[in-house]
């Protein structure tokens, strides 16, 4: 539903919320579960990783479009985007994290044990692949990429919320930690699944 | 550290099941099983790729500088990755179409990185080829379980065939072909896994 007459803004912000919302990284496309799971434990940590995931996700969507349209596509290289882009990430990781370290003791140990985690995160990776499947230009691309993270960002908040409930509660033997997991995010899919057929992108 | 070949497969399949004990890969475990057939190419894909960056990683093993030893594993498992995705393509176009991104995430699939890291770089090849292939089995027994669940009330289908007599008895389950029918079955299968096969307590 993006046409070229809409203003530069505007089909930004299209593409995020319904990165966001309607096409839900985590609970549409599957993406990133793992972390998401072994992490969601509590609410501050989840933020964190939230936080951290919203940062990377964004910026290497935006990087690996600027690699894949001007690097890839004009030498006939398309096959190996999936090395490229996870090199990409790999090094984004490593140099944020060689920032945060010099600029701020107070961030990097809020942020700092995430971002190993971050690298194999499949949301990031996933988000750059998906990217692909539309014409962007990298504006959009940037935001699709700011939107999966955020997405995400959201989805791992709420669900650290739940599960600090849960935690009091008596659950199922065989059904304690991953599985009652797997069940509140498939409630919580449900109701994401209310915001499909709002936007169309 | 040496372990029978038994025991590797044993582990692999049941008793360290990737799914359901370890609670890694399940980003593809979800997204890819709501047709049987997408499963089956996406087992394919996980065991091609953790069978054979085992057995590579386990070969280098004593000659990877410990300090760039992730990087190394992740070109490693992205070389083989890229190859599990050509082979698709060129063998069902239609399917890749749909899979196709979940496939170049098995680079990121925590079970090709958990193996790599905890079993092919303290082991010997032909051991470690073992363990890839017995976690690759175990990974895709359980998809296809689920798969087996979410195709028939999704669709009425197995494999694209339909199910005898389906207009008499069969009425879609729309949840089934969406994605919180996925996070529903693949809880209820681990629960199922944890609490009847696995008699130890988990903790």
């Amino acid at each position: 539903m993006t046409t070229p007459e809409m203003g530069l803004f505007s089909s930004f912000l299209l593409i995020l919320v319904s990165a966001a919302f309607t096409d839900n990284i985590l609970l549409a496309r599957f993406l990133g579960m793992c972390s998401c799971i072994g992490v969601s434990k509590k609410v501050d940590t989840s933020l964190g990783l939230g936080l951290a995931v919203t940062l990377v996700t964004a910026s290497t969507a935006a990087l690996n479009y600027l690699v894949y349209q001007y690097l890839l596509v004009p030498l006939g290289l398309e096959y190996l985007k999936l090395i490229v882009f996870i090199v990409v990430i790999a090094a984004f990781v490593q140099i944020v994290e060689m920032v945060i370290e010099r600029v701020s003791e107070r961030l990097y140990n809020a942020l700092g044990i995430f971002l190993p985690l971050i690298t194999v995160n499949c949301a990031i990776l996933g988000a750059s692949l998906f990217m692909l499947n539309k014409p962007y230009n990298l504006m959009q691309a940037f935001g699709f990429g700011l939107g999966c993270g955020f997405g995400w960002f959201l989805a791992i908040a709420l669900i650290g919320g739940i599960r600090e409930k849960i935690n009091e509660s008596a659950v199922p033997k065989g059904l304690e930690g991953p599985g009652i997991t797997l069940i509140v995010i498939g409630i919580m899919a449900l109701a994401f699944v209310g915001f499909s057929g709002m936007l169309k992108v | 550290m040496a372990e029978s070949p038994a025991r590797i497969l044993e582990n692999g399949l049941w008793k360290e099941n990737p799914i359901y004990r370890q609670v890694l890969g399940i980003c593809s475990a979800l997204a890819v099983t709501n047709l049987l057939a997408n499963t089956l190419f996406m087992c394919f894909g996980v065991i091609f790729t953790v069978t054979l960056s085992n057995f590579t990683i386990s070969l280098l093993r004593n000659h990877i500088p410990p300090r760039v030893r992730m990087i190394v594993q992740v070109l490693i498992i992205a070389t083989f990755v890229m190859m599990v995705d050509i082979i698709i393509k060129a063998l069902a176009p239609d399917i890749h179409r749909f899979i196709g991104p979940y496939v170049g995430l098995i680079i990121t699939n925590c079970i090709i990185m958990g193996r790599a890291e905890a079993f092919a770089s303290q082991n010997k090849p032909v051991a470690s080829l073992l363990d890839g292939l017995a976690c690759g089995m175990g990974y895709s027994l359980v998809l296809i379980a689920i798969a087996l669940v979410r195709e028939p009330f999704g669709f009425g289908t197995i494999l694209g065939y339909a199910l005898p007599a389906r207009e008499v008895w069969w009425h879609q389950w729309t949840i089934m072909v969406m994605p919180p029918g996925a996070f529903f079955m693949l809880a209820i299968a681990t629960w199922i896994a944890r609490s009847v096969f696995v008699k130890k307590p988990a903790k």
